[in-house]
């Protein structure tokens, strides 16, 4: 893994002869500034993701021990067990990740372009809910979507839940405890991760440029298709990658608003780490949703960063 | 036709403003409940208003004292963060040097990871070299992932830095101590202050990292946690609904202040 022996290097500690230093200050300056910083990052973010590997091919019990056996077997019988958990997670997190880009866009352009005077409050609002902790407003979830309570009862009456049910993302008339629930509290969860990296690329786009697309005769959608959006890609890109890849391995919304037929595969890494004290399999699953993310992240980037997009 | 063609043009702000209900709404909640006195152990449906958690907020065993250990954490850890990023950002943006790229990257990857991947390895670290979870195993985990962030928010601020300014408090015959003191830290400020509230957020309010590192310690976030499963005390949205509170006057103040600093120099 490509990443690994990057992470495996030893901190840079001899001083190394500049081609082009901007500053004549001691060339020592930049690695007594990395040092410390880096070392931590080796030790305790590159160390463990080396032992974490070598945990996922040892064999063994806890009582008499785990030896390095090489073992590679586990990571199938982890993939073949759990790969319901694994699609589920890549589908909610994909959905969420959907459905904060749909939610949030209009958001950061009311922010970016609309809000006048009031964008410093909206602005505040987005960020006030990230001081509050997070699993006290999932939890006010439970009590939004409750069962007797005001949501339920309207979409019951709109008859929402009935194609929502037939669509298999609820089930009868309950909204807690099913796959809607968890998607809502993981795209709630997000949102601002979405909006903010939206905002900043939104707020840079000259308004003069609309202006000029309006000269021209497009129309305001025309517009927004063809200068706004683009324009808006950068933040598009990275607000989708801060919204997936924490969704995907998140288990607190699965646990708190799902049952046990919407777990994520943040929940079994969870449970094998913590309760069931399986730690190869654990190790294992946790090295495959690292290695899946990295490839889908790396896909991603590749397509959205060349002229396809336009 | 004039109700579509006005519904047209607001769509946007509709669209928004339905948004930013979405994300409000659970505070909304979360403050309404906290005047709610439940008659079980769950505080999920309204019963009747009440000020008693108000007036007790920590009535329940062990939450105040959750909360000062994850007070007292995200303090450390902000510091700690802050320190070292605010160092990492400076040789990033100042200095070329051998295997800079591969820096860039060791800095990006822990953000570009879940959560729950960097948790699951640190433990198997800790578990590995014997350690006591604790105060200490925490503080480790949250100022590594607090470290990436305050890089990124500083870095941003040091790159539209004007060189010049330094050259010129050098030219004064300032030295590198007193240009570093005088002009470059009051500029990069800013930069160094956003990322060490980020900092102090992410850690206050990290809930996965320290449910594997914490072993029997229990921070804030964990006891919301446990709560959850056993019941949770009203108590806990009124400090919810006080941190929502402290963070918006907060925020304002600072905003207050930089407008009139603005006022100032113009």
């Amino acid at each position: 893994m490509p990443t690994l022996t990057e992470a495996e290097a030893p901190p840079p500690l001899a001083p190394v002869p500049t081609a082009k230093p901007p500053r004549k200050r001691g060339r020592w300056t930049p690695y007594l500034l990395l040092v410390p910083g880096l070392v931590w990052l080796l030790v305790f973010f590159a160390m463990p993701l080396v032992y974490q590997a070598s945990t996922s091919v040892q064999t063994g019990s806890l009582e008499e021990g785990y030896r390095v056996t090489w073992h590679f077997a586990t990571y199938w019988d982890a993939l073949s067990e759990y790969h319901p958990q694994f699609l589920r997670s890549v589908l909610y997190a994909g959905s969420a990740t959907i459905l904060c880009l749909l939610l949030g866009y209009p958001l950061a352009y009311l922010i970016a372009f609309r809000a006048g005077r009031w964008r410093n409050l909206i602005l505040i609002l987005v960020i006030a809910p990230f001081f509050t902790s997070f699993l006290i407003r999932t939890l006010a979830w439970k009590t939004i979507l409750s069962d007797s309570g005001p949501v339920v009862g309207a979409l019951n009456a709109l008859h929402v839940l009935d194609v929502t049910s037939w669509l298999g993302l609820t089930a009868g008339d309950r909204v807690l405890a099913t796959p809607l629930a968890v998607v809502c509290g993981l795209t709630y969860n997000f949102l601002p991760f979405m909006i903010l990296p939206l905002y900043t690329s939104l707020e840079r786009i000259d308004g003069r440029l609309h202006e000029a697309a309006g000269d021209l005769y497009a129309k305001p959608f025309t517009t927004f298709r063809k200068v706004t959006f683009p324009l808006s890609m950068p933040g598009v890109v990275s607000g989708t990658l801060l919204t997936f890849i924490p969704a995907s391995g998140d288990y607190v919304n699965a646990e708190l608003l799902g049952s046990t037929n919407t777990q994520m595969i943040g929940n079994v890494i969870q449970s094998q780490f913590l309760r069931i004290l399986d730690y190869p399999t654990a190790a294992a699953l946790s090295f495959i949703l690292m290695a899946a993310i990295l490839l889908m992240v790396t896909v991603y980037i590749r397509k959205s960063g060349t002229e396809d997009l336009v | 036709m004039a109700f579509l063609n006005w519904l047209k043009r607001r769509l946007v702000v509709i669209a928004g403003l339905l948004t930013l209900g979405y994300l409000l709404l659970p505070n909304v909640v979360v403050t309404v409940f906290s005047f709610n006195q439940p008659k079980g152990r769950f505080n999920y449906e309204w019963q009747e208003f009440s000020t008693a958690s108000w007036t007790d907020p920590c009535g329940v065993a062990d939450l105040c004292g959750s909360l000062a250990l994850s007070l007292q954490l995200a303090a450390w850890a902000t510091l700690g963060a802050t320190v070292l990023g605010t160092m990492i950002a400076f040789a990033l943006v100042r200095y070329r040097f051998r295997a800079r790229g591969a820096v860039n990257s060791l800095i990006f990857l822990p953000m570009a990871m879940p959560e729950v991947v960097m948790a699951a390895s640190l433990l198997t670290l800790f578990l590995n070299l014997g350690a006591q979870l604790g105060f200490w195993t925490i503080l480790i985990a949250h100022i590594m992932f607090c470290l990436s962030f305050v890089v990124v928010a500083v870095k941003a601020r040091v790159m539209s830095m004007d060189p010049k300014l330094e050259e010129a408090a050098r030219d004064l015959y300032a030295g590198p101590v007193q240009t570093f003191v005088r002009v470059t830290l009051p500029i990069a400020a800013p930069g160094i202050a956003a990322g060490a509230l980020l900092a102090f957020a992410l850690s206050f309010d990290d809930f996965i990292i320290t449910n594997f590192n914490a072993g029997s310690t229990v921070t804030f976030p964990m006891f919301v946690w446990g709560s959850a499963q056993r019941g949770t005390p009203v108590q806990i949205n009124v400090i919810g609904t006080a941190m929502f509170l402290i963070a918006v006057l907060f925020v304002m103040a600072g905003m207050v202040i930089g407008n009139r600093r603005k006022k100032q120099k113009a």
